[in-house]
């Protein structure tokens, strides 16, 4: 990018003062990263083998196998949704740029996850109940948590200077959906499995289940280690421009 | 006497000759109906195997994450490049 559109570029630089914070001396923000990887790339290589090994479910035999993978990253979308609100709120009433660089890599993970869960569960679906898709409380719940969420990121990426607080509040309300989303099974009649799936999980079966959700779960802290310093290294970049300008 | 005679040699004639006649029509399969004939189970061989719906939804996470873990990679590394190019311009400026 040339200087002359370094203004039309870093619409945030209106907005606000340099951080003094951004400036400080870098103390390797990641270097957990390489070993985070290496725990997270083992986790996802073990996994096919573990759910191999566990054993077929009586009525629907191996496609219930998908559950590992779709049940972990549901979990770690939950945690990411979380993540979002409890920053997006630390954002909001106590002013910290750094709480909204975490919701908002936070809020992109939420919504890869959610995609992982949205694609994997209809798959499933196919097998189990003979449709792609049931406009029951579960699905329809969890998709309009993910469309808030792209509905968070859209507000960033077009919402110019100021976006920050208003999807701040976005993903306030939609971490706000996650328990609605969670109880939606034991609340309304629904063809998806309830909540007591999980505790009441065969020990042969709940092994590999465990293992995945830690997969996804180390996943999900890898990925915001990354984003999170993306987002760092641009606010750096807007206080470069902001010098620039000066 | 003899008119009864010979109505019994009639009556076992018949049930003799009509016998056959009458399970060869029994064993003739119905015919079929026309158009969609409806059956209550799903042929073997036509049920929806899982095995490319478990493989699918599997690819599908391992690539969304490696598309997503791509694209932060590329980003940094525009926003590395944006960084040094920026920087040597202040220094530029500044030396002039």
């Amino acid at each position: 990018m040339s200087i002359p559109n370094a203004k039309l570029q870093t619409p945030r630089s209106g907005s606000r003062k340099p951080e003094t914070a951004s400036r400080r001396p870098e103390v390797g923000s990641l270097s957990l990263f390489p070993l985070l990887l290496l725990i997270a790339m083992g986790m996802f290589a073990y996994a096919p083998f573990m759910i191999l090994n566990a054993p077929y479910e009586a009525t629907m035999g191996l496609v219930q196998k998908i559950f590992y993978f779709h049940v972990g990253a549901a979990i770690a979308m939950f945690v990411a949704a979380f993540t979002c609100g409890i920053a997006s709120a630390i954002f909001l009433f106590g002013r910290r740029p750094g709480a909204d660089r975490v919701a908002f890599a936070a809020a992109e993970i939420t919504v890869m996850l959610g995609l992982i869960v949205l694609i994997s569960g209809p798959l499933w679906a196919r097998k189990a109940w003979g449709v792609w898709w049931q406009w029951d409380a579960r699905l329809t719940s969890t998709l309009v948590m993910w469309l808030v969420f792209q509905s968070y990121l859209l507000l960033r990426r077009f919402g110019g200077p100021g976006s920050e607080k208003l999807s701040a509040a976005v993903g306030l309300f939609g971490s706000a959906l996650v328990p609605f989303v969670y109880w939606s099974v034991n609340l309304w009649r629904t063809v998806h499995p309830t909540t007591n799936v999980v505790p009441t999980l065969a020990p042969s079966m709940r092994g590999p289940f465990l293992w995945c959700v830690l997969a996804f779960l180390f996943l999900f802290v890898l990925l915001m280690t990354l984003r999170v310093e993306l987002e760092k290294r641009r606010t750096r970049l807007d206080d470069l421009y902001l010098a620039l300008e000066d | 006497m003899k008119c009864f005679r010979f109505v019994r040699a009639f009556l076992v004639a018949a049930m003799m000759l009509g016998a056959p006649a009458l399970s060869l029509a029994q064993q003739q399969p119905p015919k079929a109906p026309e158009g969609f004939v409806p059956v209550d189970q799903v042929p073997g061989q036509e049920e929806l195997p899982a095995k490319p719906l478990v493989a699918a939804a599997y690819g599908v996470a391992w690539l969304a994450v490696l598309i997503y873990v791509f694209s932060i990679w590329k980003r940094l590394n525009a926003v590395e490049r944006e960084m040094a190019d920026i920087a040597r311009r202040i220094e530029a400026g500044g030396r002039r």
